[in-house]
């Protein structure tokens, strides 16, 4: 009888020490929890893209709840209903977040660009872009092997025509893309106006950049003479266009030779 | 010196020789499942090391002064996994309280190898073996160390792959196993090192 009942008893009362023990401790050492932090996270999207400065989703919720900083608008991907939930939550102004889409600054597809090598490695930009200044005839468009494709959180980007193209209504502007592109060709854009986007970041002459492709900038000054309002300024051969200046009247994109400004209108490239 | 030496050489057989994982294929779960990036290995590697060393300096004065004396070394298994988990249990709640930083770099960690066949294995070999505490404890942290090792150098191999063109059948899990099996053969290149240095 002893037999079985020694080693039951004995099992059993360590069993029953270590419950003990874990139930004092768990009471003893109890952490209190941020309740504040906690209902911020779960307003929050949960993507833990960074776009709002801080680590994660976890880190700008425990930020805001101990008063590190007091915007509540920070999350993009979350927009102004997240905005205005953790303001309820925190007791906050809400303040208004800009609507804003990345959009991938080339226009350099098959019919514009031509393949100068026959690339057969690994389909990532950031490797082809290390050989011969990647497969394309321009190095400094877009590759098309979709590095931002794998990145995006909400599945917005494509490969269109060997150029990533990118849906403004998928997008949440996270920013994982332009923090990935090798080349830094994504931008963000402000979403509600129509505003004149130049779609090359090419910064070599004229001639050469003729050479690589057909719509490259090729830094004529044409738009920065037209533009009214001077928000086009062509620096180093190719043109940039300020946004916050811009009008959207359209004027420098019925004057590009090459057809490189494009008016903003985000749904066009699809 | 003698007690020094055997020591030492018990240490280094449990890193190189007698390897944990590459060697008695213990804790290969986490091998596969967390070596994917050379951060987190660390991470996974330095909570096993501490766990084991834990288990193995909780489990030894129970075996000795309360199983071995009753005659009830068969309860080995049961009681063991009821002690080291619980130990993790209360480690992890103690660490959250006093030492978050620690906490936030093993938490995740942590109740992953509570009842992890490596940490069993390493408390219940040590009995087999008839070690004695110093003995136990230099076996633990060797294993601890060893696995150590066998993590980052898999998370070398494993990041190294994930810039090669790897043919589509093989790709994920297949290569991956592979690999482990070359790595675990190079481990075959130190049979023989300890007792030849020691012996």
């Amino acid at each position: 009888m002893t037999q079985i009942l020694v080693p039951v008893v004995l099992v059993a009362a360590i069993g029953l020490i270590a419950g003990l023990g874990l139930a004092v401790a768990s009471v003893v050492f109890a952490v209190p929890k941020d309740e504040k932090a906690e209902a911020v996270r779960e307003v929050l999207p949960g993507a833990n893209c960074g776009a709002c400065g801080y680590s994660g989703c976890d880190g700008y919720a425990a930020a805001l709840s101990k008063g590190e900083t007091t915007e509540c608008n920070r999350c993009t991907p979350g927009g102004n209903d997240v905005a205005k939930q953790v303001a309820a939550i925190l007791g906050l102004e809400a303040g208004a977040v800009t609507p804003q889409v990345a959009a991938v600054m080339c226009c350099g597809n098959s019919s514009n660009v031509e393949e100068k090598l026959e690339y057969s490695g690994v389909r990532s930009c950031k490797i082809a872009t290390q050989l011969f200044g990647g497969p394309k005839t321009c190095v400094h468009g877009c590759i098309g092997f979709g590095d931002c494709v794998r990145v995006c959180p909400y599945e917005a980007i494509f490969i269109c025509d060997g150029v990533a193209r990118i849906n403004p209504d998928k997008c949440r502007a996270c920013k994982m893309c332009i923090n990935t592109c090798p080349r830094h060709l994504i931008d963000l854009f402000p979403l509600d106006t129509v505003k004149a986007a130049v779609l090359c970041v090419n910064h070599d002459k004229g001639a050469q950049t003729r050479k690589q492709c057909k719509a490259g900038c090729i830094g004529c000054m044409k738009c920065q003479k037209v533009c009214p309002v001077e928000a086009v300024k062509v620096e180093n051969f190719c043109a940039k266009v300020d946004y916050d200046k811009c009008i959207g009247c359209g004027k420098c994109h019925e004057e590009c030779p090459v057809g490189c400004i494009d008016l903003y209108e985000i749904k066009k490239h699809f | 010196m003698e007690l020094t030496k055997g020591l030492i050489a018990i240490l280094l057989t449990a890193i190189l020789t007698q390897n944990f994982v590459l060697s008695k294929f213990l804790g290969i779960c986490p091998f596969l499942g967390v070596s994917k990036k050379l951060n987190t290995a660390v991470g996974m590697s330095a909570a096993v090391i501490f766990v084991m060393a834990l288990a193995t300096a909780a489990t030894y004065p129970i075996n000795t002064f309360l199983l071995e004396k009753n005659g009830l070394g068969y309860l080995q298994t049961i009681v063991f996994i009821l002690v080291i988990a619980a130990l993790v249990q209360l480690v992890e709640i103690i660490l959250k309280k006093y030492i978050p930083a620690l906490y936030s770099a093993l938490g995740i960690y942590l109740p992953l190898i509570t009842t992890n066949c490596a940490v069993l294995g390493v408390v219940i070999l040590n009995v087999d073996n008839g070690y004695g505490f110093a003995q136990s404890m230099f076996n633990s942290v060797g294993a601890g160390l060893g696995f150590m090792l066998a993590m980052v150098m898999f998370a070398g191999v494993r990041e190294r792959m994930e810039s090669c063109d790897i043919p589509k059948f093989m790709r994920g899990l297949p290569i991956t196993l592979v690999a482990a099996s070359l790595v675990s053969v190079s481990f075959l290149g130190f049979t023989g090192i300890v007792e030849h240095i020691f012996g």
